[in-house]
């Protein structure tokens, strides 16, 4: 771990200036993925804003019948929130099936959306990683990537965004407010996090010196047939091999609308609405579920050791609706 | 016989110290101008060190020194100097000797500092420079070089053929061959290695993680040059080792090097990541092929394993030889060879061998009980020995049958439909698998102390160690029971070299080792308590035959006559001794040896689910039944044996080092992805003890249970796996992707 600067903020404002000033310096909430690799050497800040006395801990209904999460709001909190049960019922599933309760009790919102991947090599400083050291190569390409992407991948990197949280957000269309030096703006989920493709360094899109303040959900009709689902080593405390957000609006038996996002398979949560579209209008069953799944994974390419994801992802899709089915 | 203490459920003795954080564990030690090491580990795996640059690092105020192979050079050369009671045969490894790199997270370079953070930072500013050699860390590439394992290190028994197993496997009616693959496992107790070193000019005093005091103070002391009483090892509490302590770790060296030098006291721990660099659990293939008649008798036994070592140690385990004792069989071949690799010397991890061979030894069994179409169960007794036939002894006592009898009753094995796929709970299908386990009741010589005060308190002492199995507390009880005193009176000091010398705590031969040293110091003292009973002429007891008195809750009495009695106390201050005070030893009977084969037993039943479509494994249920002789303390025991099956549940469905043949390096290094089961995968576990009673195995009648309780439970969930679903996974762990034989995609050849 290197030296640093630290700084305590209360004011939103104040927070967006104390970055100014310095090469490499980040936030810090829960701190439960920094530390770690700020002790690994991965993470070298010279300075941190510590942001957990910013008022952005509340959680919120909007105007429109959708709710605002506060970005510093934990994940249990999140969880375990009335409203977000109500109204947003997979969204708690996908936050508990992840890390651990301690882990839930310290991490927050905004932080979850800045998980850094658990790529081996990212982690450890003796191995090439582009994500970690650009231009310097991946070794999980050729190497151990039983954890890897099967999706979206570039020659440059075939990590994996780790957030289970991140995958309802993506499935429920939720929108990321941020505010830095330049104003505030709104980024919808979808463009939030990045493929690798020549810039594995960059997770996401928001800019040097922009905090997130809260993510906002619109309003959801997916309050009945919902179905998180984490396939995974062990049944706690492990990162999804694959993870499905299914979700489903019925009419009778015909799809009115229909949600699918994937973990554990890609860079970001991979969605693909016009899968999705392909079948809306159609009858919720497991053949048609069965057709979504070989649609999404169509592209899906493996590189080794997690070939068997692809498979493993189609079969996790149709047991995920099967059980959103069976919700009422 | 009734007891007071033995074989009584007490609670550990040191569990109020522990829960309320008073127990202090080698890291927890403060001493005044203590100063901190932060290790470097090597990058590479194999090579030369061509610079290394620590200007950054001396240049920040507080680094005191950087050591490394550049600076240290006042130790001997001689590798003799640094062997250790657990090495192999060999070479071992010396810290700063050269610039050769031998095995990747090699130290090379010890940052001293003002404080642990300085240091941690210290070491992320040196530059080390290395001239990369070709290496080799895949034992299945290199099964060519494959050679015979020597000789040589401390519980190795080179494997002994009987017969003609190859003609007996060609003419038989039913036969089965399979071949199995273990990756290596790192051992990850929770508590890191971590050493405090203070010399004070004339004596070092070592505060260490180890299950060895004196194999620290015996290592010290040959490479510093240090008389063995002028270092002193202490060791209170570890927090789990599971044989990681057996051999001096990295930190122990590091620590003294920089104290001796720096005069100054040094702390220098190992992080997660640098718990991977040192020994593991070797990776194995196996090759078994199993026949029997038609009537279901084992007529050949066919095992050949391939385990890795490092190419400067030559680690050896017994991993084939439990397939020649623990069932009747005429012919049996076995073969156990040795590849060379650049990786550290792999080291005992609990039950060293036997979790490997027996794994494999036991679903072969399966296999070939399914070929027979017979219960794998009743295949198991019909080919059920009471003699030894490596050895044509008979066991000195082996009650296996009645763990097979009380497992299968408590378990509902009479319910299993032989056929596979035959039991549903929706989605899951339902299995059941079954697996015998054998491991050595071994005893070593230990000494130990007893001091009884006039005040009526009793210490007993000895150098052993309690890495969570409840070594304080079963000779606590041991103490207690023997002398006829209150268990409150009765303290038990270990991991300290003042104390008097006991074995290396491993192998399940503590409680056998140290706890006869107990038994055997304490009749000392009780037989001078009687004599000054019957000598002293105040006492009551004066000149009665001391052979009729019993010695109760501290009260010396005759069981004939209660009219009469006096305390401990008493009658030593009659006798004007304020204290007693007593040295002894205790050790195998080599004669009993000659005549008996000495082994605990055990029989695990295992339920598992299997999600149809997902492939995932939940163990639902596990009887394990044990026959280990006496059990001292059912509570503590019971205890091990759980810790036992869920590590066995580790074994069989998560754990794994995953090694990256581009590095030569283990690459998931921490404890989130190196994978042991949390609460959620641990269902129901059932512990039962049969009774065995064993009077030659040593006087207290025990076997240990450290080991006896993993060595089945991986054969027991793998055969259940294929009860379930009809797949055979033969390479473990068992994760989904092998249940569900989604196609294997080798073109990645740097995982295998």
């Amino acid at each position: 771990m290197n030296n640093f600067s630290y700084n305590k903020v209360t004011e939103v404002a104040e927070a967006v200036a104390d970055l100014t000033g310095h090469t490499n310096a980040r936030f810090i909430a829960g701190g439960t993925n920094l530390l770690d690799l700020m002790k690994e050497n991965v993470a070298k800040p010279d300075h941190l804003t510590d942001i957990n006395k910013l008022a952005l801990a509340g959680i919120e209904a909007t105007e429109d019948g959708g709710l605002s999460l506060g970005a510093l709001a934990t994940n249990a909190d999140t969880a375990w929130n009335e409203l977000v049960e109500q109204k947003y019922p997979l969204l708690s599933q996908a936050i508990l099936a992840g890390a651990s309760p301690q882990l839930r009790n310290m991490a927050t919102n905004g932080g979850n959306l800045f998980q850094r991947t658990r790529c081996y090599y990212f982690y450890d400083t003796a191995t090439a990683c582009n994500k970690r050291e650009p231009g310097s190569g991946c070794s999980a390409i050729n190497g151990i990537n039983r954890i890897h992407a099967i999706l979206g991948t570039s020659e440059h990197c075939i990590a994996t965004h780790p957030s289970d949280m991140c995958v309802a957000l993506a499935a429920l269309n939720a929108k990321v407010n941020v505010t830095g030096p330049y104003g505030d703006r709104v980024i919808e989920f979808r463009d939030f996090h990045r493929l690798p493709g020549d810039t594995p360094h960059l997770d996401n899109n928001v800019q040097d010196g922009e905090l997130v303040t809260s993510i906002d959900l619109p309003p959801s009709n997916f309050t009945q047939h919902f179905h998180y689902l984490k396939v995974r080593e062990r049944q706690s405390y492990a990162f999804a091999l694959v993870s499905v957000a299914a979700a489903l609006e019925l009419d009778g038996n015909v799809i009115k609308d229909i949600r699918l996002a994937l973990g554990g398979v890609a860079h970001k949560p991979w969605r693909d609405r016009s899968c999705e579209e392909a079948f809306i209008g159609q009858e919720a069953t497991e053949a048609n579920f069965r057709a979504l799944a070989e649609k999404i994974l169509a592209d899906a390419k493996g590189y080794g050791s997690n070939t068997f994801k692809i498979d493993l992802a189609k079969r996790a899709i149709v047991r995920a609706f099967s059980e959103a089915l069976k919700n009422n | 016989m009734t007891t007071k203490y033995i074989g009584k459920p007490a609670s550990r003795v040191d569990g109020l110290e522990k829960v309320t954080g008073k127990a202090r564990y080698s890291a927890d030690f403060k001493v005044e101008g203590l100063t901190y090491g932060f290790i470097v580990s090597s990058s590479i795996a194999k090579g030369k060190i061509t610079s290394i640059d620590s200007s950054r690092a001396l240049a920040l105020e507080g680094v005191l020194q950087v050591f490394t192979h550049e600076n240290v050079r006042n130790l001997p050369w001689f590798k003799l100097r640094y062997t250790d009671m657990d090495a192999p045969s060999g070479t071992p490894f010396r810290p700063f000797y050269d610039n050769t790199i031998r095995f990747s997270m090699q130290p090379v370079a010890l940052v001293i500092a003002e404080t642990f953070e300085l240091a941690r930072y210290a070491s992320s500013l040196i530059k080390v420079e290395y001239d990369k050699e070709t290496y080799t860390t895949s034992l299945y590439k290199n099964l060519s070089k494959s050679f015979k394992a020597p000789k040589g290190k401390i519980g190795y028994v080179p494997p002994k053929s009987r017969g003609n197993a190859d003609a007996a496997y060609q003419d038989a009616a039913f036969k089965i061959q399979a071949e199995y693959k273990h990756s290596a496992e790192h051992h990850n107790p929770m508590e890191l290695f971590s050493t405090t070193a203070i010399w004070d000019n004339e004596k070092l005093t070592v505060y260490d993680k180890t299950q060895g005091v004196s194999n620290c103070q015996f290592y010290i002391g040959n490479i510093f040059g240090l008389a063995y009483k002028d270092v002193r090892i202490i060791s209170p509490y570890v927090g789990g080792a599971f044989g990681s302590g057996l051999r001096p770790q990295h930190q122990l060296f590091m620590a003294v090097l920089a104290a001796l030098e720096l005069k100054r006291p040094v702390k220098v721990g190992l992080t997660r990541q640098q718990m991977f660099s040192f020994g593991h659990r070797p990776a194995t293939l196996q090759k078994l092929a199993l026949s029997a008649s038609p009537e279901g008798t084992l007529e050949s036994v066919r095992h050949e394993a391939y385990s890795e070592t490092s190419q400067f140690e030559n680690y050896t385990e017994v991993i084939v030889n439990w397939s020649a004792t623990m069932y009747a069989c005429e012919n049996v071949e076995l073969k156990y060879e040795l590849v060379k690799l650049d990786t550290f010397t792999p080291l005992d991890m609990r039950a060293p061998g036997a979790v490997t061979g027996v794994h494999a030894m036991e679903s072969a069994m399966d296999e070939l009980a399914f070929e027979l179409k017979m219960d794998p169960l009743i295949f198991r007794l019909k080919n059920y020995t009471d003699e030894d036939q490596v050895n044509e002894k008979p066991f000195s006592s082996k009650e296996l049958v009645a763990c097979y009898r009380e497992g299968a009753e408590k378990f509902g094995w009479a319910a299993r439909n032989v056929e596979p796929r035959s039991m549903r709970d929706g989605k899951n299908l339902v299995g059941w698998g079954v697996a015998t386990a054998a491991w050595d009741a071994n005893q070593m010589p230990s000494r130990a102390k007893a001091l009884l005060s006039i005040d009526g308190k009793l210490v007993v002492s000895s150098g052993t160690s309690d890495i969570g199995t409840g070594t304080y507390t079963i000779m606590t009880q041991i103490a207690a029971e023997i002398l006829g005193i209150a268990i409150e009176n009765v303290t038990f000091k270990l991991g300290d070299t003042n104390l008097p010398l006991a074995p290396l705590e491993g192998g399940s031969w503590t409680a056998a080792s140290v706890g006869s040293a107990v038994k055997t110091v304490c009749e000392d003292v009780r037989k001078i308590l009687l004599k000054h009973a019957v000598k002293t002429k105040a006492s009551p007891f004066y000149q009665y035959d001391s052979t009729k008195l019993q010695i109760d809750s501290g009260e010396i009495f005759d069981p004939n006559d209660s009219s009469k009695g006096v305390s401990v106390t008493e009658i030593m201050r009659l006798a004007g001794v304020n204290s007693i005070e007593e040295t002894s030893t205790s050790g195998p009977n080599p004669l009993v040896g000659r005549k008996y084969t000495m082994n605990s037993h055990a029989a695990v039943f295992a339920e598992v689910k299997v999600d149809e479509d997902l492939g995932t494994v939940d163990v639902t249920r596990v009887v394990c039944a044990v026959a280990a002789g006496k059990i001292l303390n059912p509570k503590t025991a019971r205890s091990q044996i759980l810790g036992g099956v869920v590590w066995g549940i580790s074994k069989a469905l998560e754990e794994e080092s995953k090694l990256d043949h581009q590095y030569g390096r283990f690459m998931n290094h921490n404890l989130s992805e190196y994978h042991v089961p949390v609460n959620k995968d641990i269902n129901d576990i059932e512990v039962i003890f049969v009774e065995e009673k064993d009077d030659v195995v040593n006087p207290l009648g025990v076997k240990g249970v450290g080991e006896i309780g993993i060595i089945g439970v991986a054969g027991a969930i793998a055969n259940a796996v294929f009860h379930a679903t009809g797949v055979r996974v033969r390479n473990l762990p068992i994760t989904m992707d092998k249940v569900l034989q989604i196609a294997e995609d080798d073109r990645n050849q740097v995982a295998v």
